[in-house]
């Protein structure tokens, strides 16, 4: 913020947007500055990213000027507002699958020698600009292939090839771990001293305050609070974003007897090329907690135990050993596993919410037919217990915000009636409103006697809401904590596998 | 638009085909039209189920080719066992459906249980298919035997209450894959596994059995088809069937199917095949242009389906 007052390099000026009849932005006020990272948060559907749309270029104001350099601007689209500098990332990824990297990167500005291609000047151009990132990623390697984190360092590269003056990032950090969040954040560092007026959205607020100088806070629509970074706390920009308290962002914790009965007993669980030797026994009304690293062999564990992957073990339920093969016999168990990828794997974005809300659990509604008026029912049940808040029912659940797809998610889930819930990542990209919401009623399905597996990247979700936790290291469980114990250190330190020794406090952000 | 469309269409065509010639909508032409659409049609409710879920299926023409040649086989050679009456016409049809019901389990195991496009599955199966019955006639035609052919042609041009019984059968298998579709638990996955199959294996879905079953249903259908087919004509060879595939497929896009799956509906599939054999009929019927052009109009009319049927699926 020691920067001079300077003209914004973009800017909103009383800016609205309607779709159809509905306003979603009421006269918004935004200014990019050169040199500064600029936050905006809120919670899903606040209208972020209808305001950074329009200021890529992707949209037009409904009302109200978008000002480049103090000039009052009208982008033809986004090819006009690039030619500007402005460039955005999308949250999610804009690349050609089958394509190599470096053929990814110069998508649609291809250099040339002649009437060839100058590949090997391609080649030089994405290496350096890879190594800028410290991505290793082979220059030739098909995206394909690539990790969800390598996926997004190449968005980045390909933004920072085409001199952004004015970067807007959506939510870059959702897909990275703490390693690359680190790198990400100084990458964005070197941009802002380098000139480029970046705006960031996150909905992790200690980034924000770790990156932002300015910060601009939107709900339903319209700005709730704009200032200064420095001098707010994380708490205080959760309360703006949420406008009411959030003190008790974690239901609180039973006094838990250690004598309930075990609901779910794993022994010796492989799963080929991802887990070996899992054990570990699962209560009823229990809330298992399992972190480690990304890539430590937590999802593809519970996956091979839901019957989602190829696995071997002995699984006891209730005391009886049971055979899971595939994810139907799971649900025969009592055992459903909601995915941590909503959009690929959990719904179909293209159909409704009724038909998404029955799929799993469609022969309880079916003779030889399925009877419509009973999934009717059955949906506005699920509206009413877990508060989803869709316009119309008729909405393809694509359109519906993150946060009520998870919720949907949940009541497709609680549909079959399971015993064992094994949730991956329960709040991924979901304002902290609706995570609220959602530990509650992961306490409830334990108060109720169900017994509950979450597996979370977030710290704070899993000492918050866990009884007890499991730890993953290289495809093994480095050890259980409970209680007192449950603390970031001793997380840490299990899932470096720094044995004994006091964690380094480096190494912290590198957990999970 | 896109529920109404392929309505209108047919609409259109029927006041076309009534102003152009009166004797369009005589019960002979009418019943004409429509016992000859069976055929197809009957394929195509099939082809409905398997595109939903996602899949396709070239083979269905040189399979119809197929089991009509063996059927013909087999009823010539038992001939001097069982004699011209029903027990050889039962054998004869037991043998379309059951070639039909492997033909489809094989092509289905291939592409479920190895993991091989289902594009790639049925063109094999559709040279080997051809191939065979073109082996199986030598070169030519495969009649069936004349006097068992008499016995056997009712089965193609009587019916009860003046309605033939292709169209009978035709309207049963249209009725039954309507209510499948709509409101059966194995439309409904059909139509998540073609929206997106993991989602639905990560719901409990049994991906590989169902999408088996669509092309188990196809292959018995296309079995009912020849049993209907093989009294018209009384011979199978090389050319029959040829192109079928590609008509059921069109009807069931001109229909309103998502080629890419994940929507289905049978209902449009069968006023497809209607508006295609209707082009056929009106040409034939009138003057104005050449029948040759046929092939011209369907396709034009394929193309213009799709680019109807484009702003439902952009925004899906």
């Amino acid at each position: 913020m020691d920067q001079p007052v300077t003209l914004p390099r973009l800017s909103l000026d009383r800016v609205c947007r309607s779709f159809g009849p509905v306003e979603v932005l009421h006269d918004v006020d935004l200014a990019l500055r050169a040199g500064s990272v600029h936050a905006l948060i809120g919670e899903n559907g606040a209208g972020k990213s209808t305001a950074m749309k329009i200021l890529a270029g992707y949209l037009t104001p409904t009302r109200g000027t978008v000002r480049a350099d103090g000039q009052e601007t009208a982008f033809g689209g986004i090819r006009a507002a690039e030619a500007r500098g402005i460039i955005m990332i999308h949250q999610e990824f804009n690349l050609a699958e089958q394509l190599s990297v470096e053929q990814n990167l110069f998508l649609g500005r291809e250099i040339r020698k002649g009437l060839l291609l100058d590949k090997a000047e391609m080649r030089r151009r994405t290496r350096e600009l890879l190594d800028r990132l410290n991505c290793n990623v082979d220059v030739d390697a098909r995206v394909s292939r690539l990790s969800n984190s390598d996926k997004q360092m190449l968005e980045i590269a390909k933004a920072l090839s085409r001199d952004a003056r004015v970067l807007i990032m959506d939510e870059p950090t959702s897909s990275l771990t703490y390693a690359e969040t680190d790198i990400l954040l100084e990458q964005v560092r070197a941009l802002r001293a380098a000139g480029t007026a970046i705006l960031f959205t996150s909905h992790k607020l200690d980034e924000v305050k770790a990156i932002a100088d300015e910060l601009t806070i939107m709900r339903d629509g319209a700005v709730v609070h704009h200032g200064p970074v420095a001098g707010m706390s994380e708490h205080a920009m959760a309360e703006a974003m949420v406008g009411r308290e959030v003190s008790n962002l974690f239901p609180a914790k039973p006094d838990h007897p250690d004598d309930r009965p075990v609901a779910l007993a794993v022994r010796d669980l492989d799963v080929p090329g991802h887990a070996r030797g899992i054990s570990f026994e699962l209560h009823k009304g229990e809330i298992l907690g399992v972190a480690g690293l990304m890539g430590s062999g937590r999802t593809e564990a519970f996956e091979g135990l839901a019957g989602l992957r190829p696995a071997k073990g002995e699984i006891l339920i209730d005391g009886k050993p049971a055979v899971i093969r595939s994810s139907g016999d799971a649900l025969a168990h009592g055992l459903c596993y909601l995915t941590e990828d909503r959009k690929t794997r959990g719904l179909l974005l293209n159909k409704t919410m009724r038909e998404n809300l029955t799929l799993q659990a469609l022969s309880r509604f079916a003779g030889l037919l399925i009877n419509r008026s009973a999934e009717e029912k059955a949906l506005d049940q699920a509206i009413g217990d877990f508060d989803i808040r869709a316009g119309e029912r008729s909405l393809r659940v694509g359109n519906l915000s993150g946060g009520n797809q998870q919720k949907l998610l949940i009541a497709k889930t609680m549909l079959s009636d399971p015993d064992i819930i094994v949730i991956d990542e329960p709040t991924r990209g979901i304002d902290i409103g609706t995570k609220q919401e959602i530990y509650s009623f992961i306490r409830a399905l334990a108060a109720k006697g169900r017994s509950v597996v979450v597996i979370s990247s977030e710290m704070q979700e899993v000492i918050g809401l866990a009884d007890r936790v499991l730890v993953m290291r290289r495809g093994r469980i480095e050890g259980t904590l409970a209680g007192d114990r449950i603390t970031e250190d001793e997380i840490v330190r299990l899932a470096m596998g720094l044995g004994n020794q006091q964690a380094d406090t480096a190494d912290r952000r590198e957990t999970v | 638009m896109a529920v109404l469309g392929p309505i209108l269409a047919l609409v259109v065509l029927l006041i076309i085909g009534a102003l152009m010639n009166p004797n369009f909508l005589s019960y002979a032409n009418i019943t004409n039209v429509l016992s000859r659409s069976a055929f197809i049609g009957i394929i195509a409710v099939g082809m409905t189920f398997v595109i939903t879920a996602g899949g396709l299926d070239l083979s269905v023409g040189s399979m119809a080719a197929f089991i009509a040649g063996l059927m013909i086989l087999v009823m010539n050679s038992l001939l001097p066992v069982l004699g011209i009456g029903l027990p050889i016409i039962l054998v004869g049809m037991a043998t379309a459906l059951l070639a039909g019901f492997i033909a489809g389990m094989l092509n289905g195991l291939l592409i479920t249980k190895l993991g091989i496009e289902a594009f790639i599955v049925t063109l094999g199966s559709m040279g080997i298919y051809r191939s065979l019955v073109t082996w199986l006639a030598d070169g030519g035609t495969l009649s069936l035997d004349f006097d068992l052919r008499t016995y056997y042609r009712p089965v193609y041009y009587d019916g009860i209450l003046g309605i033939s019984w292709p169209i009978i059968v035709f309207a049963i298998v249209l009725i039954v894959g309507e209510i499948a579709m709509r409101s059966s638990v194995f439309g409904r996955h059909c139509a998540a596994i073609g929206s997106n199959d993991q989602v639905a294996r990560y719901s409990s879905v049994n991906v590989a059995r169902v999408r088996l079953l669509t092309y188990v249903i196809l292959g018995v259908l296309v079995g009912v088809a020849t049993i209907m087919y093989v009294p018209r004509l009384g011979s199978a060879s090389a050319s029959t069937g040829l192109l079928w595939e590609l008509e059921a497929i069109a009807a069931v896009i001109i229909g309103g199917t998502v080629l890419k799956g994940g929507f289905g509906r049978v209902w449009g599939t069968v006023i497809g095949v209607l508006i295609l054999s209707l082009i056929g009929n009106i040409l034939n019927l009138t003057d104005l242009v050449s029948p040759y052009l046929n092939g011209a109009i369907q396709g034009a009319i394929i193309i213009l389906a799709v680019v109807l049927q484009r702003d439902r699926t952009a925004n899906a």
